[in-house]
């Protein structure tokens, strides 16, 4: 359907030949934005809804004394469903360490949180389809629950901040919301979201349908194909600092998928951009010390590195 | 006097709720005393884990989103 209405638009309205460059990039460019605007303003209030049954005082009751390995993996789930906004990281992170939590598992919530995201999901579905979208998840929440149970055996209790631990939580009864309050919120999330990524969806989209026109096949086997064993490293290194612009990537990764880039490279480059931020790094360091927020990175980069490495070799 | 407070580390969400606990105050046209919360123990002292938050006289009143003026109102009637 979707399709048609680009090919209608392209080809029958603008008047443009299909066989062209141009026909080719601005059809591509109609098409995906099109699919990716409707899977953003369905997928996100969806998402919006199941969030506002799990406010991160909830997850904090469902955690409770949970012990390593079940409350790692049970946090990296949550961290899913959990509403995650970098504003919210201290609280969070004090509320978590309050209650008794390990770092541990802490940390399993705190890397899938901001990883498995509900923009990077919607990008993944429309531009890759949902067995890439799915096969993120699953990473993203393998990763959460390795990285956090790494950084529990390290036993760095003593790099949190020393005021932490002094911080004495109230109890507060929270209403639970009613329907209609449940659907306004979703409402202005999705929103508050769109506002925030539409420009880089578009200039993404944009980008990725100039990619899919005008850059010769063999540029990206060239570069940074399957013969290239330190891809994934610095694709990696590359994703890292990049934040804000997760919205805008994937278009661009899905049009170097095409020329030639291989699947664990785009994977481990997505994931390293949302993972880790420098603003949610910033913003880190309020609650822990310089030395573990290496460490957190540090950990994370490998596992990245890891998953490339393990997807380049299996798909 | 009623008392609003904004619970929040200074993001650009919770200054977006401080402006609507103002012009809340301003639509009631009562004198309520509205106070930024910026220190994390005050805030965790609430039971909050997300914020912005806004709390009416001790009393939570919204957590991790922003209401309306309007909504606002009807918590300092």
């Amino acid at each position: 359907m979707i399709k048609y209405l680009a090919d209608l638009l392209v080809y029958q309205w603008i008047g443009i030949q299909p066989e062209t460059r141009m026909g080719e990039s601005l059809n591509f460019f109609f098409y995906d934005t099109m699919k990716v605007f409707l899977l953003l303003i369905v997928i996100i209030f969806v998402v919006a809804i199941i969030r506002s049954f799990f406010p991160p005082e909830r997850s904090r009751k469902l955690l409770g004394h949970r012990r390593e390995y079940v409350g790692n993996f049970l946090a990296a789930l949550l961290g899913i469903v959990t509403p995650f906004c970098s504003c919210s990281a201290v609280p969070m992170f004090i509320g978590f360490i309050e209650s008794g939590l390990p770092l541990g598992i802490t940390f399993s919530f705190l890397i899938s949180s901001p990883t498995v995201n509900e923009v990077a999901l919607v990008m993944l579905w429309g531009l890759f389809g949902w067995k890439i979208a799915l096969l993120y998840t699953a990473t993203g929440v393998a990763m959460a629950f390795f990285a956090g149970i790494a950084i529990g055996k390290l036993k760095l209790e003593h790099l949190v901040e020393e005021y932490v631990y002094r911080i004495k939580m109230g109890e507060t009864e929270m209403s639970v919301p009613t329907w209609k309050e449940r659907l306004e919120y979703a409402r202005d999330y999705t929103k508050d979201i769109l506002r925030r990524v539409w420009l880089f969806v578009l200039i993404g989209i944009g980008l990725g349908a100039w990619i899919h026109g005008y850059v010769p096949m063999d540029f990206i086997i060239k570069y940074a194909g399957p013969g290239n064993p330190f891809a994934v490293f610095v694709a990696v290194l590359i994703g890292i600092p990049l934040y804000s612009n997760a919205a805008g990537t994937i278009p661009i990764v899905q049009a170097l998928v095409e020329k030639g880039l291989p699947m664990g490279t785009a994977l481990a480059f997505m994931m390293s951009i949302v993972a880790i931020s420098t603003p949610e790094l910033i913003i880190l360091r309020k609650v822990i010390k310089p030395k573990l927020i290496a460490i957190f990175v540090g950990i994370v980069s490998v596992a990245i590195i890891i998953i490339g490495y393990l997807f380049n070799t299996i798909l | 006097m009623k008392k609003i407070e904004v619970l929040g580390m200074g993001c650009a969400n919770c200054n977006k709720l401080y402006q609507n606990a103002l012009a809340a105050v301003k639509l009631s046209g009562r004198e309520v005393e509205v106070a930024k919360i910026e220190d994390i123990q005050k805030i965790m002292s609430y039971g909050v884990m997300s914020t912005p938050a806004l709390v009416v006289d001790g009393v939570v009143k919204a957590v991790g989103k922003i209401p309306k003026p309007e909504e606002i109102k009807e918590w300092i009637k």
